[in-house]
């Protein structure tokens, strides 16, 4: 059953880029800003399926997003694998019922990221004010994701309990 | 035990792998100008569609939102509207005969048409996925004619310019884009400045204006900005907005402010990609008579030359654009 799971996640990974690029960036965006729900899948199977999981999930969407949007190709994706690789190390310790620690590690994440988009596309170009960038992008940006966290993240434990039980 | 082990052995080697993989690609598409063609066309095909109808979506709930708030206060509007009927149909009158006499006008001066270009319509259908940069895609691509440095405006001023193409998509970068640069020029004074994107303006709804050389000091707030001849990509006299803000550098040879554009970029649904590119092929022949005449003290005299022999006819279009 493991080639279904795969086309599982892909099917879902590229429904989830879809959402982020039309949807949440216009009708639903707050303030300007979208959720990263990039992170929350990485995050998300990361921590429930171990690193191998979370960095396959990481690769396939950052690659997605720098195949259509990207300045530089792999540089989103190596982002996204670093994350789900140390979500990954989250596995053994982590009961997938309690909410507060993915909500954590996603928070954590998505600040982890923003910081990392500004230091390499923002700061190499003489952008210097980080705090501006902190407040208009990578704080809302968090707080949006954890939000759409605290809805998405039961439905991705639902979907990841179905296939299990397969 | 031993497995357990050995498992996570091998996912930090296929941790290397892929990071090690990630930044040669990184180093790749910085370095050489990859190409991912049968990518794109696969992308094209399925994730392009799927966008559209996806958009399509978005924008009906926001205009069914919209509907619906109307409704609520349609019965106290109804009486404001009334009333200003009244006043509007005295106004009417009054307009009519105005109308009358600049039509009459308008007819003396023959005024041509603003941007005479060959031009497609598109539809906005995708953002770029995360809030860093303002880079967007339309649902046309090369199958209409669209090229990769095709200029894009939207209600008469300057929205962007074509990155990418795919078959039936192609994505455009913001002039407000953070890595956005233009050559533009002030109309009044025909002095050339960059419209340098910023992320930090975006907010207030303004565009960096850099390098301003106005040695006579005449420009002034309000001042329209467009597209300058001398740029290599961008076709001349496209309107780009109007100088909110100037004052001069620390240099004292150059100035900066802001522009306010005249593109609502946050409710931007419909463009116009104009399918001429800008010729500059007979541009770095002249440019090579020019310098070789500069040993001979003319400088001045033979780039102007240059540029002008160069792009005559878009130089007369930029005069009509004003």
């Amino acid at each position: 059953m493991r080639v279904r799971r795969r086309i599982i996640m892909i099917l879902l990974i590229f429904f989830c880029f879809l959402l982020q690029s039309t949807l949440f960036q216009s009708t639903f965006a707050v303030a300007d800003v979208a959720p990263n729900l990039m992170v929350i899948l990485t995050v998300s199977f990361g921590l429930m399926r171990g690193k191998r999981e979370g960095m396959f999930v990481g690769f396939l969407g950052g690659i997605l997003s720098d195949l259509f949007f990207g300045s530089a190709l792999g540089f989103t994706a190596l982002l996204y694998v670093i994350i789900g690789y140390c979500c990954g190390f989250c596995y053994r310790i982590f009961y997938d019922d309690d909410v507060k620690m993915p909500v954590i590690l996603i928070a954590v994440s998505d600040i982890g990221y923003g910081t990392a988009m500004y230091l390499f596309q923002f700061l190499l170009r003489g952008r210097v004010e980080f705090f501006f960038y902190l407040r208009r992008v990578i704080i809302p940006e968090m707080i949006y994701t954890v939000v759409v966290t605290l809805v998405v993240y039961r439905l991705l434990l639902l979907l990841n309990r179905r296939l299990e039980r397969r | 035990m031993k497995k357990k082990i050995n498992d996570s052995k091998k996912s930090k080697y296929i941790f290397v792998t892929l990071c090690i993989g990630c930044c040669a690609l990184v180093v790749l598409s910085l370095a050489s100008d990859m190409s991912v063609g049968p990518l794109k066309y696969v992308s094209g095909y399925v994730i392009t569609p799927i966008q559209k109808g996806m958009n399509e979506v978005g924008n009906w709930i926001s205009d069914k939102g919209i509907y619906l708030q109307n409704n609520v206060d349609y019965a106290a509007r109804c009486q404001e509207l009334q009333e200003k009927v009244d006043q509007l149909t005295a106004e009417n009158t009054e307009l009519l005969a105005d109308r009358e006499e600049k039509e009459r006008l308008e007819k003396q001066l023959e005024l041509s048409a603003q941007y005479d270009y060959d031009k497609v319509g598109a539809r906005v259908i995708a953002r770029d996925s995360d809030n860093w940069f303002n880079v967007f895609t339309i649902d046309k691509g090369s199958n209409d004619g669209i090229e990769v440095n095709n200029n894009v405006i939207s209600n008469g001023g300057l929205v962007g310019i074509i990155t990418d193409v795919g078959p039936n998509y192609a994505i455009v970068r913001s002039i407000i884009d953070d890595y956005s640069n233009v050559s533009a020029m002030v109309t009044t004074t025909e002095d050339t400045c960059i419209i340098a994107g910023d992320l930090r303006l975006i907010d207030e709804g303004k565009v960096n204006l850099v390098k301003l050389t106005d040695s006579r000091d005449k420009v002034t707030v309000g001042d329209k900005v467009v597209t300058s001849d001398i740029s290599s990509r961008f076709l001349p006299g496209i309107l780009i907005g109007y100088i909110s803000e100037i004052s001069m550098d620390s240099n004292n040879l150059t100035k900066s402010g802001y522009i306010t554009p005249a593109v609502d970029f946050r409710h931007l649904r419909e463009v116009l990609v104009i399918k001429e590119q800008k010729a500059v092929s007979g541009a770095e022949s002249s440019l090579k008579k020019a310098v070789s005449k500069e040993t001979e003290g003319l400088v001045n005299d033979s780039t102007e030359d240059s540029t002008e022999t160069a792009a005559p006819e878009e130089a007369t279009t930029a005069d009509n654009g004003q």
